[in-house]
């Protein structure tokens, strides 16, 4: 009776050890780190968790899509996402988020949510229930043999994306004065006001830092998902608030390592459970995320004491 | 006649319907120092808030060289040239001293220059040069006022305000930081200087103004700072 679980299991770890499951795991943990990042760096600033930021993915997979139907070369669409997702953000900040930068974080949130579901309705009438398709970048889906083993050139774009967006981040939080005001800016806004830190300035310096992370996150995800529906990005991103607080809301670093945690795990169940079985993935996920928040409830990467930096 | 470079008249600040400043009014030119003393909840830091923009008038008006200041944010006034050395220090403690010191460039008028120009607070304060590598939070309590005072002072500003510089401070660090304040005198800032320490500040400031339930009830000189009696009378006014 036990040698079905010993050898479904034995399945799963041979499965997940494979070269190929763990180069799409990791693909996965990168693209989920980049939407930590973006979700993190405005709660630093802003003490807001944008949960309307999935749509922000989900209005840059609608540019991609339209410029792929009008069969417009792949510089253009990603020139027309990036615009799309920027402006959005940009507007979001200036009606949304700056009015109620003095409110409390549950108004926030709400406002957010409100947010949320406003573009989803919008993407629902202008594009309908079936959404559209973004081909463009389709070719990235084929594989390519590194030593013997087939792997996506999606999964290998993503991961080198990835780390080059987080090294430009870090070299323009750590090397540049906008940088060093957004750092003083999430650890006491009010001191950093005092001192001549332009509190509109920052804020929309971090929230347009995040909606260009969100663009790059639609591009990458629309290669995997072409079909972009009102409800693209949506699972993506209550997956990566999950991990972005099972890794450590308070500390930028902790908050993506959390979302690249998520992502990964993810992306191992998914690559390593039987076909039959995928359905469960989120139940294996979730039921993890409540694990671990019940032992380190302060966030799985956040050292001991109090977290002071929040970027 | 020139105006005075700080000018507050009839201040009025009220923290939801109770009064806290009635009807302050001072100035503060180049040069001088401007005690404020009194017990707590006299309206102190209040006032200094009110000039910063931290809290909204009810009443009266603040200018800067002749310049209103009134409605306008902590971060324009900053700018504008006031810095204020807030109470508590409130350092970036995970900041090392030199990006303190570099958020201090924040505030700075000129729009020339790299930033990288700390060279005059450092003068000042060698101890931060040879610390600047470090972070702000291990510093001791005196190196971390110098620290605050000398990140208000990169900005530039022609008026400096601080908020209780001394508080939990050795003595021998009081004395560097009293004396540092008639340095700071001397190269023609105006500093409004909020204290605990009554005799050691009237005996430094120009004139010293006793604060007591939020209004101003006595001005003294430095030739009062052995004349405890009037200064006890002035506390329990």
């Amino acid at each position: 009776m036990s040698t079905p679980v010993a050898s479904g299991l034995a399945d799963f770890f041979g499965d997940a050890v494979d070269l190929q499951v763990q180069v799409d795991a990791i693909g996965l943990g990168a693209i989920f780190a980049l939407m930590a990042v973006g979700i993190g760096l405005v709660f630093g600033v802003l003490r807001l968790v944008n949960f309307a930021y999935g749509q922000l993915i989900m209005a840059g997979g609608f540019a991609l899509a339209f410029a792929s139907e009008r069969g417009w070369s792949v510089g253009v669409g990603i020139a027309l996402c990036f615009a799309v997702v920027i402006v959005l953000s940009l507007a979001m900040e200036r009606a949304v988020f700056r009015p109620l930068r003095t409110q409390s974080p549950a108004v926030m949130l709400t406002a957010t949510f409100a947010v949320s579901f406003l573009l989803q309705s919008i993407a629902l009438l202008w594009f309908g229930p079936l959404g559209k398709t973004a081909a463009s970048l389709a070719e990235l889906n084929r594989p390519v043999t590194v030593g013997g083993v087939e792997i996506r050139k999606i999964a290998i774009v993503a991961i080198a994306t990835a780390a080059v967006c987080l090294v430009l981040l870090v070299l323009l939080l750590n090397r540049t004065s906008i940088g060093l005001h957004m750092r003083a800016a999430a650890m006491d806004f009010q001191t950093a006001r005092l001192l001549g830190v332009r509190a509109n300035f920052v804020s929309a310096a971090a929230v347009l830092i995040a909606g260009a992370l969100a663009a790059v996150v639609a591009v990458l995800l629309t290669v995997q998902f072409p079909t972009v529906t009102p409800t693209f990005a949506l699972r993506e991103t209550i997956v990566v608030l999950a991990g972005v607080v099972v890794g450590g809301m308070t500390r930028l670093l902790s908050a993506t390592l959390g979302g690249f945690a998520i992502g990964y795990v993810s992306g191992l169940l998914g690559g390593a459970l039987p076909t039959e079985q995928s359905q469960y993935l989120p139940t294996f996920l979730f039921g993890l995320v409540i694990l671990v928040l019940l032992l380190r409830p302060e966030g799985l990467f956040t050292r001991g004491g109090r977290a002071v930096e929040r970027v | 006649m020139s105006e005075p470079v700080l000018q507050i008249v009839d201040v009025e600040v009220t923290y939801g319907g109770v009064p806290a400043v009635r009807g302050v009014s001072l100035t503060a030119d180049a040069g001088e120092i401007v005690g404020l003393i009194g017990p707590n909840g006299a309206g102190k830091s209040t006032t200094l808030h009110a000039v910063m923009g931290l809290v909204p008038l009810r009443g009266g008006e603040v200018a800067l060289e002749g310049r209103s200041l009134r409605g306008k944010t902590p971060e324009a006034i900053a700018r504008g040239g006031v810095a204020l050395v807030p109470e508590g220090r409130r350092l970036f403690g995970e900041l090392t001293v030199e990006e303190n010191l570099r958020l201090g460039l924040a505030g700075r008028r000129e729009t020339s220059g790299n930033g990288g120009d700390l060279v005059d607070v450092y003068e000042l304060f060698p101890v931060l040069e040879e610390f600047r590598d470090r972070p702000a939070g291990v510093l001791s309590g005196g190196q971390q006022q110098q620290l605050a005072i000398a990140r208000a002072l990169v900005a530039r500003p022609s008026v400096l305000l601080l908020d209780e510089p001394s508080l939990g401070l050795a003595p021998t660090v009081v004395d560097l930081v009293f004396s540092t304040l008639a340095t700071i005198r001397d190269r023609g800032l105006a500093v409004v200087l909020v204290e605990q320490r009554a005799q050691r500040t009237v005996a430094l400031a120009d004139r010293t103004h006793v604060l007591a339930n939020g209004e101003l009830r006595l001005t003294l000189t430095p030739d009062d700072a052995g004349d405890t009696d009037r200064m006890i009378a002035a506390y329990f006014s």
